[in-house]
Parts: C-alpha cells; sequence; structure tokens
C-alpha cells in the first residue's frame, strides 16, 4: 500500500510494508469499533426529560467483561504484532549477510555537517584499496548485490535513510555502525538525512543510483579512482586532492551552506 | 504568615515536614543516580580511567568520609535533644554538625586546589569531568544543608520549630550517604 | 501547634486581615494556592500564543517555501530550526505541564480534598517565580547573539553541546538553563501537591473518596519526581561540555553522544505520562458529572494509571531504535512498548463505558472531554506503528510520528485544557462562559485539527522527514499531491489559530462581564462545588467541610435528586 507510493526497492521493503499492512489491519478495526461503540452509546444516551442514569458501579462482574475481554483481545493482538515486528527487525537490523556464502560488497558511508561521502570499493570489490572510488551526495549501487555498509560521522549525529528501501540507521561520531541491503529494482531515488544536524539538516540531500550490472560497471570504469577515504576521521583527515569542496575536505560549515546555495544564517544567498 | 489548616492535619499519621523531605530525598536520589550511573557506564567502557584515579587522594577522602559520618551523628544527637524539648541543646549539636561540613568543604578545597594546580581539571580527562562534577553537585548539597541548618538552630535555640530538627537530619544523613557511594567509585576504585 | 484556635482564626477572622491587601500582595505576591493556579495558567496561555506563532511560522513556510510569512518575514534555514526547537520545547514544558499540572493541580487539590491551601504555601510560591524565571530565561534566548537553540527539544549532543556545531553557543545554554528551572519549579510544586493530598484530606475522606484528577495528578508528580533526576544529571553535563569544554558526549574526549539520549528519554517516556494522566483525570470529572453516572471502574482506573506510570519506565528506547543502541535491546523495548497500550487502552474503555445508561448532556466542557477519547484513540493506535520496532525503521522521523504525538498531545494539552478550562471557569471566577460561543470554539478547533494532522500521516507515509525546512530540495518528496497536502494542512491550522480567538475572547470577556454563577452550577459531587464561587481567600468560610462518600455517587436509586455531594452528611 506505501509501495503504491514510495516503490519497494530492497529484499527487506516489501516484509516491512507487510508488518505496516497488518498493523494497520489490526489496529484500524480495533479504532473503529472502539469510535463506533463510542458514538453509538453518546447518541443512545443522550439526555432525555424523565429518564434517569443508571447506577453502575463497573465494579461487578458482569459490568467488569465488558472491559476486561477487550483488554484481553488488545493483549492478543499485540502478541501478534510484537512477533511479526521482532521477526522483520531481526531480518534487518540483526542478520547480517554472511560473506562466505554469499557474495558481499562492502560501502562506506560518511555523514558530516552538510554532505553525504560514500567510498565504493571499486572494480575489485574491496574497500581501502587503489581503486576505490569516493563520490559526494550520489551513491551507486547494483541491483541484485548485496551491500554490508559502514556508517559514520564526522561530526555530530546524521541519519542514513533510503526511504524506497524502508531503510534508516543513525550516524554517530567516533562509531562505525553497519547495516546492509540488497537492492531489488533500478531507479533513482532520495536518500535523506533523518536526524536533525543543524541549519543545514535541509539542505543535505543525497541520490541513490541503484544500476543494473552493466551500467554499475560501465560507471566503475568511467569513474576515475580517488584516494579512499578512511573510516578514522578523528586521527586522519585526508582532502579530495581536486580541491572541490565537500565532505572529506576539511570544510568547514560555511562551506558546506555556500556549496547549497545558503549563507551562514541559513538564508538562502541570490 | 498565617499557617493554613491544611498544615494542622495528618492522615498518613506522618508529618507533614517529614513527609515533605522525605518526598524531596526520593527526587534527589534519582539526580544522584543519573550522575553515578553515567559514570559507572563509562568507567566500565574506559579501563584507561584507572591511570587518572590513581590521582586522587584517597586519604583526604577517607578523612572526609569519617568527618561527615560524625557530623551525622552530632545530626542525631541534635534530634534527640529536640525531642526531649531542649531546643537549647539541639541547636548546638547542629552547629557540631554544620562545623563538619565547613571541615568537610576545607578539605576539598584543598584537595581540589592540589589537583587542579597539577593539571587534572574538569576538561584535562573525561574521569576528572565525571569527579569534579559529582562531587561538585553533592558539596552544593552539603552548603545549602548547612545554610538551611543554620536557620533551624537559630530557630530552635529559641525552643521554635523544633520538629524541623529531625527534618533537616533525614536530608542531611542522605547527604552523607551520597558520599558513602561516591567514596569508593571515585578514590576506592583505582 | 494550638490547633484549635487556628481553625477558627484562619477561617472566622483570619481573612479580615487580608481585605486591604494591596495589588502586589494579592496578585503577584501572593502564597493562595488559587492566586497561583491563575498564574501558572495565564503563564500557560501566554506561552501558548508563542507557541502557536512558531508553528504559524513554520508551516507557513512549509506550504510557500521561500516566501515572505506575514507577521515573520522570510524564514531562513536558521529561523526554521528554532521554531521547531522552540514550539516543541514550549507547548510541552512551558504550556502543557503549567497548565494542566500547575494550574489545576494548584486550583483544584485543596478544593478537592477540603482544606484550605498547599501545606507549603510559600514554597509553592517559589516554585511559581522560579518557573515564571523559566519562561523569561527561554524568551531571552530568542534575543541574544546566534538567535534560539535550534536542535529540536531533544537537544541531542554532539550538535547541541558545541557551538561550532549548532552556531547558537549563548542560546542553546540559555535553552537548557530555561528547563533545568523548569524541573526545579516543578520539583517544588510536585512535593507540595503529593504531600498535601496524602495528609490534608478533609476527615473521612479515604482513599478511594479522592476525586479522579487529584489522584492523577498526585500520580503524575511521583512520576515526575522518579524520572527527571537522570535528566537533570545529564543536563549539568550538556551545560558542562557547553560552557567548560568537557566531553561527556563528546566521543573525541572518551564521552558518548548515546548516553545524553538513555539520559533524556529515560524521563522522556514517562514524561508523557506525566501529561496525560492528568488530563485523563480531568475527562473523568467531567465525563461524571455530564452523564450524571458513576465513574466504570474507579478502581480500575487508579489501578491502570498507577501501572501504566511504572511501565512507563521501561519503554524509553522506542525512541532510539535506530540510534545506533544494541538491535537485541530494541525487541526488549518492542514488547514493553506494545504492552503498555494495555493499561492506557483499559482506561479509555472505561471511559467508553461510563457514558453507558448515563444521561448525557453535551455542553461544551463535555464535548471537550468526550472529543479527548476520540481524538486520544487515534494517537494511541498509531502509537503502535512505532512501538513495532520492524515498523519504525520506515516512520522514526518521518512526519507520522509528528501526526502521531500531535493527536496525543494536541488532546492532552489543548483539548484537556479546554475542557478545564470550560468546567471550572465558574468556580474559579464566579461567572459563566458563554456556551455558544464555547461550541463555536469547539467545532471550529476539532474540526481543523483533524484537518491538519491526518494530512500528515499520509505525508509521513510518504516520506516527508522532520525538521525539513524545503522539501523542494527532494525530487521524490515534491510529487503529485504532496505540496498539494502541506499547504491544506497549513491552511486548517490557519483556521484552527483564528478561531483560538474565540476562546481568547470568550474567557476574557466572561472574566469582567459574565453571567454570575452559583456555587454549584454543575450539579456536581466533589468537594470544590461546596465552596463559593469564586472562593475567598480559605476557601470555606462555614469552616472546612468533612468528606462522607465518594465522589461519583450520581443518579444513586435511593435519591430523588439525581447528586450527591460528598460533604452533605448521609440521609
Amino acid at each position: 500500500m506505501i509501495n503504491k507510493y514510495v516503490p519497494s526497492a530492497s529484499t527487506f521493503a516489501p516484509d516491512i510494508d507487510n508488518l505496516i499492512l497488518l498493523i494497520l489491519a489490526i489496529v484500524g478495526f480495533w479504532f473503529l469499533l472502539a469510535e463506533f461503540v463510542f458514538f453509538g452509546l453518546i447518541l443512545k444516551f443522550k439526555e432525555e426529560p424523565g429518564r434517569k442514569a443508571q447506577y453502575v458501579s463497573g465494579e461487578k462482574p458482569e459490568e467488569k467483561k465488558w472491559v476486561s475481554i477487550p483488554h484481553y483481545a488488545t493483549l492478543v493482538f499485540d502478541v501478534i504484532i510484537v512477533v511479526m515486528a521482532v521477526k522483520v527487525w531481526h531480518t534487518v537490523k540483526i542478520e547480517m549477510p554472511d560473506a562466505e556464502k554469499e557474495n558481499v560488497a562492502n560501502v562506506r558511508i560518511i555523514a558530516q555537517q552538510w554532505a553525504w561521502t560514500f567510498v565504493h570499493p571499486g572494480l575489485d570489490g574491496k574497500l581501502d584499496t587503489e581503486d576505490d572510488i569516493a563520490t559526494v551526495d550520489e551513491l551507486h549501487v547494483q541491483e541484485g548485490q548485496t551491500y554490508v555498509f559502514e556508517l559514520t560521522s564526522r561530526d555530530v549525529l546524521h541519519s542514513f535513510s533510503v526511504p524506497v528501501f524502508r531503510l534508516k540507521q543513525d550516524a554517530i561520531p567516533g562509531r562505525i555502525v553497519k547495516g546492509w541491503f540488497k537492492p531489488t529494482m533500478t531507479g533513482q531515488y532520495d536518500i535523506q538525512c533523518t536526524e536533525i544536524c543543524g541549519i543545514g539538516h535541509g539542505i543535505m540531500p543525497a541520490r541513490i543510483l541503484i544500476e543494473s550490472p552493466e551500467k554499475h560497471e560501465a560507471w566503475m570504469k568511467a569513474t576515475p579512482p580517488t584516494r579512499s577515504a578512511p573510516i578514522d576521521f578523528i586521527a586522519t583527515e585526508q582532502p579530495l586532492e581536486d580541491g572541490k569542496v565537500g565532505a572529506l575536505n576539511p570544510a568547514t560549515p560555511d562551506a558546506a551552506l555556500a556549496r547549497n546555495g545558503l549563507n551562514n544564517n541559513g538564508e538562502d544567498t541570490p | 504568615m498565617m499557617r493554613p489548616i491544611a498544615t494542622t492535619r495528618s492522615a498518613t499519621g506522618i508529618p507533614t515536614g517529614k513527609l515533605a523531605v522525605w518526598w524531596l530525598i526520593a527526587s534527589e536520589i534519582v539526580i544522584f543516580g543519573g550522575v553515578l550511573g553515567g559514570y559507572i557506564m563509562h568507567r566500565l567502557g574506559h579501563p584507561d580511567w584507572a591511570h587518572q584515579a590513581i590521582h586522587t587522594n584517597t586519604w583526604a577522602g577517607a578523612f572526609n568520609t569519617f568527618v561527615l559520618l560524625t557530623s551525622s551523628l552530632a545530626a542525631v544527637l541534635a534530634h534527640q535533644a529536640a525531642e526531649h524539648g531542649d531546643g537549647k541543646k539541639a541547636a548546638k549539636m547542629l552547629y557540631l554538625t554544620v562545623v563538619g561540613g565547613l571541615v568537610f568543604l576545607v578539605v576539598k578545597s584543598f584537595e581540589w586546589s592540589h589537583e587542579i594546580h597539577a593539571g587534572y581539571t574538569i576538561t584535562s580527562n573525561t574521569f576528572w569531568s565525571f569527579y569534579y562534577t559529582a562531587a561538585g553537585i553533592h558539596g552544593i548539597h552539603v552548603i545549602v544543608g548547612m545554610i538551611i541548618m543554620l536557620f533551624i538552630a537559630a530557630d530552635a535555640a529559641k525552643g521554635k520549630e523544633l520538629q524541623r530538627v529531625e527534618n533537616v537530619g533525614l536530608y542531611w544523613h542522605f547527604v552523607d550517604i551520597v558520599w558513602i557511594f561516591l567514596f569508593p567509585l571515585l578514590y576506592i576504585a583505582k | 501547634m494550638s490547633a484549635a484556635t487556628e481553625t477558627h482564626g484562619h477561617a472566622g477572622h483570619g481573612h479580615d486581615a487580608h481585605h486591604d491587601e494591596g495589588f502586589i500582595k494579592k496578585y503577584l505576591w501572593s502564597t493562595d494556592h488559587k492566586m497561583i493556579g491563575f498564574q501558572y495558567l495565564f503563564t500557560g496561555i501566554l506561552m501558548a500564543v508563542i507557541g502557536g506563532f512558531t508553528v504559524y511560522a513554520f508551516r507557513m513556510q512549509q506550504a510557500f517555501p521561500g516566501t515572505h510569512i506575514p507577521g515573520f518575514g522570510r524564514v531562513t534555514a536558521t529561523d526554521y530550526n528554532a521554531l521547531v526547537t522552540t514550539h516543541g520545547s514550549v507547548m510541552v514544558f512551558w504550556v502543557a505541564m503549567p497548565v494542566l499540572i500547575a494550574a489545576l493541580g494548584n486550583y483544584l487539590i485543596p478544593l478537592m480534598i477540603g482544606c484550605d491551601d498547599m501545606v507549603f504555601p510559600r514554597l509553592n510560591r517559589l516554585s511559581y517565580q522560579i518557573f515564571l524565571l523559566s519562561s523569561v530565561v527561554l524568551v531571552a534566548s530568542f534575543f541574544v547573539e546566534g538567535g534560539a537553540f535550534g536542535g529540536a527539544w531533544t537537544s541531542y549532543p554532539p550538535l547541541s553541546a558545541k557551538a561550532e556545531y549548532s552556531l547558537t553557543g549563548t542560546g542553546s545554554s540559555l535553552w537548557l538553563t530555561a528547563v533545568a528551572l523548569e524541573f526545579a519549579a516543578f520539583l517544588m510544586g510536585g512535593i507540595n501537591f503529593v504531600t498535601t493530598v496524602m495528609n490534608s484530606r478533609a476527615p473521612g475522606m479515604r482513599m478511594f473518596d479522592v476525586p479522579m484528577v487529584v489522584w492523577m495528578i498526585v500520580i503524575a508528580s511521583i512520576l515526575f519526581m522518579a524520572s527527571v533526576g537522570p535528566l537533570v544529571a545529564g543536563a549539568i553535563m550538556l551545560l558542562f561540555d557547553q560552557q567548560l569544554g568537557t566531553g561527556f558526549f563528546d566521543p573525541a574526549k572518551g564521552g558518548d553522544p548515546i548516553l545524553w539520549q538513555h539520559l533524556f528519554w529515560f524521563f522522556g517516556h514517562p514524561e508523557v505520562y506525566v501529561v496525560l494522566l492528568p488530563a485523563m483525570g480531568i475527562v473523568a470529572e467531567i465525563i461524571t458529572v455530564f452523564s450524571r453516572k458513576k465513574l466504570f471502574g474507579y478502581k480500575t482506573v487508579l489501578y491502570t494509571a498507577i501501572g501504566t506510570g511504572v511501565l512507563s519506565f521501561f519503554v524509553w528506547a522506542h525512541h532510539q531504535f535506530v540510534a545506533g543502541i544494541d538491535p537485541r535491546m530494541a525487541n526488549v523495548f518492542s514488547v514493553t512498548t506494545l504492552l503498555i497500550s494495555i493499561p492506557v487502552a483499559e482506561m479509555i474503555f472505561v471511559y467508553i463505558g461510563t457514558l453507558y445508561g448515563g444521561s448525557v448532556k453535551l455542553n461544551t466542557p463535555m464535548l471537550w472531554a468526550l472529543s479527548f477519547i476520540a481524538e486520544f484513540l487515534l494517537g494511541g493506535v498509531t502509537g503502535i506503528f512505532l512501538g513495532a520496532s520492524g515498523a519504525d525503521v520506515y516512520f522514526h522521523d518521518t512526519y507520522f510520528v509528528v501526526a502521531h504525538f500531535h493527536y496525543t498531545f494536541f488532546p492532552i494539552a489543548f483539548i484537556g485544557a479546554f475542557a478545564a478550562i470550560t468546567y471550572w471557569f465558574p468556580k474559579m471566577f464566579g461567572r459563566e462562559m458563554n456556551d455558544t460561543w464555547g461550541k463555536v470554539h469547539f467545532w471550529g478547533t476539532i474540526i481543523p485539527f483533524n484537518g491538519i494532522f491526518i494530512p500528515l500521516f499520509l505525508l509521513g507515509a510518504r516520506g516527508d522527514h522532520r525538521r525539513i525546512y524545503d522539501y523542494r530540495h527532494f525530487p521524490d518528496l515534491m510529487k503529485a499531491g504532496m505540496q498539494d497536502l502541506r499547504v491544506f494542512a497549513t491552511v486548517c491550522l490557519l483556521v484552527l489559530l483564528a478561531f483560538q480567538v474565540v476562546f481568547l475572547v470568550n474567557l476574557f470577556y466572561s472574566l469582567v462581564r459574565g453571567k454570575k454563577a452559583s456555587a454549584n452550577p454543575w450539579n456536581a459531587n466533589t468537594l470544590e462545588w461546596a465552596a463559593p464561587s469564586p472562593p475567598p481567600h480559605g476557601n470555606f468560610p462555614e469552616g472546612l467541610p468533612n468528606c462522607y462518600r465518594g465522589p461519583y455517587e450520581y443518579s444513586h436509586p435511593d435519591r430523588a435528586e439525581d447528586f450527591w455531594p460528598q460533604h452533605v452528611k448521609g440521609a
């Protein structure tokens, strides 16, 4: 249902969508029933001249059951939902792909105020080698390929979110958080930062380009390798050699804002 | 100001002032719990902090523990005197408690000036950040307690509001107990 | 202590001494719980105007990005973050809490338990003064260099800890100080409330004779006192990071940003129940009176409220599912979070059950109380999407969350407040509010309210994430229909804000020109209605009442009248 508006582009996106649908069905039913009973009672028992209200304490068993039965039903449905939710959570966040069993590519994602650096492993499929490709604000991935990402931040908390994957993970400075995804359809989609990170939080959109195997290989061949961006920024900062303002340069927030057409009051520059 | 009738009632049987102090202590426990909980979590993750903790003055800490315990004894004696209606003695014992607090603070100031002089400041390492913050918050509670105690002692000497002697004593014991937790965490864990 | 003479002294002659109180002593330096309640109420209303203005400005920016907003100007990216931060902080700390807990708690508790004031009137006065100071400090932060803090009401470090990241060095510390002062004020107030209710109840008022709203405010105060401590500690640590350069939350100095999140949400989650319970208490008082029925299961409501409070300490990390906590912890918190829906749902079921067999009168207070139930239900069920960890991965930090918490918070802070004010106005001011204009205000608020937030559920599900000042930078969020939804929601907001003028006019006009009210215009049972409207200093000029029965003895079969006040001796 969400996929009517937001494509479902990863292997676990349908699982998440189905969970959401299940929850919608269950809570939707209960919500409508409760509202129906609620409004029904108001209408049925509107004051009328001559009719006195009943004296009901709600403590007698035959009265209590009207609350107890919905109470236990809520419990049962909560359990169903929680079991499904934990299953989905397991798939997305706890089970990591096994590099021994399948072909896993690694990608490094570094968030900063206010840009994203993506380090791709290049044709050899390994990070921290000569042919790594570092890009700013553009993540290139291949459809059908399993990726494990290493996520970190240079400064404050950010969050890496790809709505079409139904994926989200906060980026924490000083830590590397791992996750995974496997794209299932090609296309170009938004990457969002989903943790407020300063005045430029709204101007660090990025794009994910999910390419067919041929196109992806062609892109890697056509793109000159850049020196790999090391994960440990606190110890070693290595600027991009082409001088382009962006992540990896010891760029100031001002510079990143300027790149997006804002001055340091967050105002659009003419 | 005329006291409201509300203050004369006691549906629980516990005097209102004492009840209030217990609730105050309960909320303070959670505050100190937060500080110390944060410290413990950090300390567990940073075994290297032991190198910093070595530089705390365990003898000063131990002496201060003894001082606070003794001052709490004085507070107990003050309570006893108040129970017997002896406001003057209660006041004397409270003044002794305050002296204990003063000694504690003086020792602490020597400790801290020595440590700061040696370069262990609040920003030099996160261990020291916790050290000064936790002991500092505790110290503020000691100072506030002393000030309130002086007011209550002044009243008690005139035979007034003797029930407050016990209440301020309760608060002082709490401050003492917080120190009993701080001392091993900051001084003994090395 | 000569209790006997004091009884007569205060109720009989004491208040003579107050007849020539100056303006300052009566209105600004009072220790009378009713006046302090009004101070909190009107400060809260003023802060609500500020909170409303902030949302006006940032929603207009969302709907018409880059344009000049009337009354504000161009909303820059910096402005946007500061507006959003101010909106959230003000509404939670400076509107919901002061109005529901401090104003109503102060006003109602001594009256409803049949005594003449709180047990610590001077502490009460001090707590308001500290609260007032906190509001002043917050407003001051708008005018310092760098402007107001813009790191969201959750203030996560490292953004909030370092001026080089937030670009609002002074504003951040002022915000933090304002919050800390507000906490101190409410800790003091809480001690007053709890002690007064525990000890100063009317003779004969047993535990289960206490009106539900009093219970709820007491439980809320205890919850607050038990949960805010770690955040006070955290706030001191954050302040030191900001001003002294310590590294409690700085990974480069051995600190941990996630520690702040735990400290914040350990408080933050019980906090929502701190504000929910008083609102539910208000609803209980009103629906019993205007359905002329006992509360359907007083003990059930009480025990589930306590159970909810206890459980609320075990759910906090559902705000941190994707924050980088151990993913296995997320399972635990998902389970506890879904479990907490059960006692809350049970309370709602009991309230619905109270209507059964009733004689329902749909005046303004009742309309508000009933709409609380209808609207809060939607807030509650949408919380399930967020508590289920597997679904939260998608919804976290989207407008779905915003819509969820507005369907809970708006009923709590605004519907609850309007219900309380329209219900207790006659008692507070000795005059009646106009019921017709009250209904105009009601419909003019409820309908647009839904018009604002239903679109936000849809937008959140389609990918709109939070705290974004201009969606035009995100191609996937400018698809057909999405901007229309944003504009529609904003237009509904304008309508809702416009109708609040009706309320303010009704309120202030009725204060001076409203029809005089009797002591008990609603034929209610609880003790405040035994006092004159408005009650004088000392509350009960004929002597403090005793209590002979529970608070909801409506439509008793052995009685001709359909109500049986608590202070009236048994037939």
